[in-house]
C-alpha cells in the first residue's frame, strides 16, 4: 500500500514542481521567478524524502537539509541584493 | 496493528502530496505575486510537513530506528518560510513603488518603516504617538 501512497506522492509532487517551472520561466516580475524557485526547492525537498522512504535508508536526509539551508540562504540572499544593493554591506 | 500503520503513513503522504500540489496551483493561478506568496508559504509547507511525518512513522514504526533528521527539517522549515517570504514581499513593495499608494495607514506620524526608516531619534526619546483607541 504504501508502494501506491509513494507512487502518488511522486506524480503529485512532480506535477507541482511543473507548475513552478512553468512560474519560474512565465512570471511577470522578478520575485515572482524568486518565489518559484523558493518553491521548487521546498517541493525537491519532498522527493528527497518520498525516494527516501521507497529506499528504505536515511542517508538522504543529509541532501535534503542541506537543499533547505541553501533554498532559504539564496532566497534572502537575493532579496537582499534587490533591497540594498549589497548582500554583504 | 501492522496495516494501520502502513495506512497511516500512506494517507500521510498521499496528504503531503495533494497540499504540495495545491500550494504550486495557487502559485500559478493567483493574480499577483502578494496573493501568490500564500500558495508556497501555507501549503506547500504543509505539503512537505505531511512528507516528513510519513518518513518519521515510517523509520520508527516500520523499520525500528528513530531518525531525529525530520525534526530538523520540519523544523527548519517552519521557521524560514515565513522570513523568506517577508523579504520576497518586502523586495516586491520596493521594486513596485506605485504599490506604496496602496498601503493602509499606519495610524501614525511616521509611515510604513520600509520605506521611511525609523522615527526621529529612536530610543529614549520617542517623538509624540497618535494615541491608541
Amino acid at each position: 500500500m504504501i508502494e501506491h501512497a509513494l507512487n502518488f506522492g511522486y506524480v503529485a509532487v512532480s506535477m507541482a514542481v511543473l507548475l513552478n517551472l512553468w512560474r519560474l520561466l512565465r512570471g511577470p516580475s522578478l520575485m515572482d521567478r524568486v518565489l518559484a524557485v523558493d518553491t521548487m526547492v521546498i517541493n525537491v525537498i519532498a522527493l528527497i524524502i518520498l525516494f527516501g522512504i521507497q529506499q528504505r535508508t536515511t542517508v538522504f536526509f543529509e541532501a535534503a537539509l542541506l537543499f533547505a539551508m541553501f533554498g532559504f540562504v539564496s532566497t534572502v540572499a537575493y532579496c537582499r541584493f534587490i533591497l540594498r544593493g549589497d548582500v554583504i554591506e | 496493528m501492522n496495516f494501520l500503520l502502513e495506512l497511516l503513513v500512506s494517507v500521510l503522504i498521499v496528504l503531503g502530496g495533494i497540499f504540495a500540489l495545491i500550494g504550486s496551483i495557487g502559485l500559478v493561478k493567483l493574480p499577483e505575486l502578494l496573493t501568490r506568496l500564500h500558495g508556497p508559504t501555507k501549503a506547500t509547507t504543509l505539503g512537505v510537513g505531511g512528507a516528513l511525518a510519513a518518513s518519521m512513522l515510517f523509520f520508527f514504526a516500520i523499520e525500528g530506528t528513530l531518525s531525529i533528521h525530520e525534526v530538523l527539517i520540519s523544523v527548519f522549515l517552519f521557521l524560514t518560510a515565513p522570513i523568506s517570504a517577508h523579504f520576497i514581499a518586502k523586495a516586491h513593495l520596493h521594486e513596485h513603488e506605485e504599490l506604496r499608494g496602496d498601503l493602509p495607514s499606519t495610524g501614525r506620524p511616521q509611515g510604513w518603516s520600509t520605506f521611511d526608516g525609523l522615527p526621529e531619534g529612536e530610543g529614549e526619546e520617542r517623538p509624540e504617538q497618535a494615541p491608541r483607541a
